[in-house]
């Protein structure tokens, strides 16, 4: 299958991409991985006139925890988390999350930063990074910001970026200590988009919970953040009768659709029991119940 | 847009539009069909060729991204006329029945025995899950892995020095 024509460039710096896509405006579109707008560009889903190809751009592919922040660069691959040590250490449910992205060859190409800006409601990292309080850094030749995930993922592949901007940051809060989490997801087979998906992130503190994060995944217009399963979690006891309760709001909060992957019903059935599992997974990896 | 790719070990030039897809470009431009196109939807695997070493499905990216990149296909494994070690296993383990997953197989094969020689069924098993088999061979397909893997580690056992200059 060939995507309508496009004109294509590949600029050596971020200034020069940011210049090319402020002249575009809508007619332009950043390729880093490639991994969805390629696909989409084929099915003609996608047909942007003019294609700015970032992968030359050095600088972009930085992987580092610095003054308390993990900062994920726009050309870092699905491939780099799947390996970084740093992650299995202190970011569990990324190291969760990365290996059960697409299959090893895509995770090769495809970035993390792609897959935000794509916001694919059944996609991984966006409730990964809702769980973890992320935010993503819009750059554009105006300036730039920082928005929080909640107010990036706007519906169905759609964000708050703007056409002349791009995404060349994740930043994530580094968790406190005693903290813990997990991604669970529900797949037909290795490489298929998720069922449903779960991830949980948890913070004790003093004995109680401090911060709860709970999102989900392919059972709505967007990822969903669990808001009111996680206000409860906040300041709550971690007793198993708590963690079923959030599982039940979380399992409340999500909109599934009857598909071919499953029933409306079963999908919030999931959520509830992945949200069960993940808490008292991540309950026990924050040192909880030792 | 002319792109120069080094296509197995050899530069080649080729005048293409954006849109073609590396998978087109390796087939048409080059001439190399041994590299299949099967799902077209990055799905099968059957495309992977190597970029810089690291297994890519050739057809989810553009031809003209691979521009002065190196390109391995399927045809670049038998160096000299003499089969690679992976072929040489999937010939005698019979990795192989209809063939047409094969070269995807092999070059994923390439990449993770580069980067683990000694790897154990899970690591193989998982190392090929992007790639799909209709025939569902994939016993044999990891044992023709197994088989790559030992008869590298002997070669390198029995000839020391030429592994260490290779």
């Amino acid at each position: 299958m060939l995507p309508a024509s496009f004109q294509y460039q590949r600029p050596s710096t971020l200034d020069e991409a940011l210049a090319l896509l402020a002249e575009h405006g809508e007619d332009g579109k950043v390729l880093a991985g490639g991994q969805s707008l390629i696909p989409l560009m084929k099915l003609r889903f996608a047909a942007p006139e003019h294609l700015v190809d970032i992968n030359r751009i050095p600088g972009l592919d930085g992987l580092s925890e610095e003054d308390g922040v993990l900062r994920i660069g726009a050309l870092v691959r699905n491939a780099t988390l799947e390996r970084s040590d740093l992650l299995k250490s202190r970011y569990p449910v990324m190291a969760a999350a990365a290996p059960m992205i697409s299959d090893p060859i895509v995770r090769n190409l495809g970035t993390v930063a792609g897959s935000l800006v794509h916001a694919d409601p059944a996609g991984d990292w966006g409730s990964v990074m809702l769980a973890l309080g992320a935010s993503v850094v819009l750059r554009s030749s105006r300036g730039e910001r920082e928005v929080p995930m909640g107010e990036f993922l706007v519906d169905t592949f759609t964000t708050s970026t703007e056409p002349d901007e791009i995404l060349t940051e994740v930043r994530v809060p580094a968790p406190a200590p005693g903290s813990g989490g997990t991604y669970l997801k529900l797949e037909r087979k290795v490489g298929d988009f998720a069922t449903v998906a779960v991830g949980v992130q948890l913070t004790l503190a003093n004995g109680t919970i401090g911060r709860a994060g709970i999102a989900l995944t392919a059972v709505g217009s967007k990822n969903i953040e669990a808001e009111e399963a996680e206000g409860y979690l906040s300041g709550a006891e971690p007793t198993e009768e708590a963690f079923a309760e959030a599982a039940r709001l979380a399992a409340q909060a999500s909109d599934p659709q009857s598909d071919v992957r499953g029933s409306a019903d079963y999908k919030r059935h999931v959520v509830e029991v992945f949200t069960k599992r993940g808490l008292a997974t991540a309950y026990e990896m924050a040192g909880g119940g030792s | 847009m002319e792109i120069t790719v080094t296509v197995n070990g050899v530069e080649r030039t080729a005048d293409v539009e954006p849109r073609l897809l590396l998978a087109h470009v390796i087939r048409d431009s080059f001439g190399l069909t041994g590299t299949h196109v099967g799902c077209d939807t990055t799905s099968c695997g059957a495309c992977t060729v190597l970029l810089d070493g690291v297994p890519v499905k050739s057809c989810t990216m553009f031809g003209v991204q691979a521009d002065g990149r190196e390109v391995t296909t399927v045809e670049g494994l038998a160096a000299g006329g003499a089969l690679d070690p992976i072929q040489d296993g999937f010939k005698q383990e019979h990795g192989l029945q209809c063939g047409f997953c094969t070269p995807g197989m092999m070059l994923v094969t390439k990449a993770l025995l580069a980067g683990n020689p000694d790897p154990t069924e899970d690591e193989i098993r998982w190392a090929i899950s992007g790639n799909v088999c209709r025939c569902t061979g994939y016993m044999n397909i990891v044992k023709a892995v197994q088989w790559a893997a030992r008869n590298m580690a002997e070669s390198r056992t029995a000839e020391p020095a030429a592994a260490s200059t290779s």
